[in-house]
């Protein structure tokens, strides 16, 4: 009995042990799923025009790639290889049904925005990755440690697109419960005779791919590890 | 010329790459060469030219709001949309599955040139996108998604094309060593974009 008790303690402990807690933590920089695995980029980009738009996305991704990680990981020793992807893809696709159930509810209007980008959730692949390559061989605890620093290490890229684009976009961010955030004085604009003018270009598609790819020109420059031979 | 406008609107203006992203993740990753490039390509024009009408029909007469009439009258009411996510993935992966066999078994030849990128497709944004897309426009024949489909799978032949061909070149020039692979790539992704916007709005 005594025994059993001190391996569960055990276990608790390597929960937050160092390596569990680099899980959490290199996937926002050194392994970032977005600049460095080039994971799950599909439905990163599009919806990075607006900060409220990424915030919600982020959350979507946040909570199926916790229930993924965590129900592949339970069941990893009970599904046969052969049909694994199968499995993983079920199971993905039930957990986005229900994002998309709760989002049609309670805000229908940003379900309208994103459109087709939650149903994208179920091959993005930084799911499909993150389940071949941790859940299905390893404990729940370790793959929802993994799940969570992976979507971190999502969300903070589509934050960061998303706040750039918006803000010279758009000349401010608009969040519910916020209203509109400003940046510059209304004077100062084009319209009120002023000198500034929103830049246009920035809600435009392409401009998502070029903060991307400047973003990971700074991240390369920074941790020159990472650098690509060609 | 209905079916021209769409097929012409799914490779330029409404291109997968350029103007929604999907299939980011196989474009970054098998365009190191032209020739892979090819491969995978023509891969996509295949899967979403059959994928497209299946769901299509699945859409009509199983998921859509009364789309289960023509089994009896009192199932008008009867609303699956909800489904529509789980039957749309498991149609394209039993698919991608049954068209892989069939090819290895009558075309060896097509098998050798596409058989490593096809059960790469499964997972591949543009095909599910492809799905998404139809339910959400609602084409009135499946004529129409069909011709979409295969716009939409040329579309993506073009890009992924186009950034491998630019890919091997850009290998000889000199840029920064922090941008090379994948950050120049995202940029040039970008500029490529940009210049696609031009047939924004052409309607024929």
């Amino acid at each position: 009995m005594s025994t059993e008790t001190t391996t569960a303690v055990e276990k608790k402990e390597s929960l937050f042990s160092k390596k569990n807690r680099k899980l959490l933590t290199d996937p926002l920089d050194d392994s970032n799923p977005i600049t460095v695995q080039v994971l799950g980029i599909c439905s990163a980009l599009a919806i990075t025009v607006q900060v409220q738009q990424a915030v919600i996305m982020s959350l979507a991704v946040l909570f199926v790639m916790i229930g993924g990680n965590v129900i592949v990981s339970l069941m990893r020793n009970i599904i046969p290889d052969r049909i694994r992807i199968i499995v993983q893809l079920v199971v993905i696709a039930s957990l986005v049904i229900i994002v998309d159930e709760v989002l049609k509810a309670y805000s229908p209007d940003i379900s309208e925005k994103l459109s087709v980008f939650v149903g994208l959730i179920i091959t993005n692949c930084i799911i499909m990755g993150r389940l071949e390559a941790f859940a299905l061989g390893n404990k729940p605890g370790p793959a929802m440690l993994d799940a969570v620093g992976n979507a971190m290490g999502y969300a903070w890229i589509l934050l960061a697109v998303a706040l750039v684009r918006e803000v010279f976009g758009s000349g401010a961010i608009s969040f519910p419960g916020m209203g509109q955030v400003k940046f510059l004085p209304d004077s100062w604009f084009y319209a009120n005779g002023g000198f500034y003018e929103n830049n246009n270009l920035m809600i435009l598609p392409p401009m998502a791919l070029v903060t991307v790819g400047v973003i990971i020109w700074i991240q390369r420059a920074r941790n020159r590890s990472l650098i690509e031979e060609n | 010329m209905e079916y021209l406008s769409i097929f012409v609107k799914g490779i330029f203006v409404e291109n997968m790459i350029f103007a929604y992203f999907l299939g980011m993740c196989s474009y970054l990753a098998v365009s190191k060469t032209v020739k892979t490039a090819v491969g995978l390509g023509f891969a996509v024009i295949f899967v979403l030219g059959i994928t497209v009408p299946i769901n299509y029909l699945l859409e009509n007469f199983v998921l859509k709001e009364g789309a289960l009439t023509w089994l009896s009258p009192e199932y008008a009411t009867v609303d699956l949309s909800f489904l529509s996510f789980i039957m749309f993935i498991a149609v394209i992966a039993s698919m991608v599955q049954l068209v892989e066999m069939i090819v290895e078994k009558f075309a060896p030849a097509l098998y050798g040139a596409l058989g490593i990128f096809l059960p790469l497709i499964a997972v591949n944004c543009s095909i599910l996108g492809g799905a998404l897309f139809m339910q959400e426009r609602q084409y009135p024949s499946i004529g129409e998604a069909t011709v979409f489909g295969l716009g939409s799978g040329v579309g993506w032949l073009l890009a992924i094309v186009a950034i491998a061909a630019i890919r091997e070149k850009i290998r000889y020039s000199n840029i920064p060593d922090p941008l090379k692979g994948l950050g120049i790539t995202f940029i040039l992704t970008g500029l490529m974009g940009m210049a696609f916007m031009a047939f924004m709005g052409i309607e024929i």
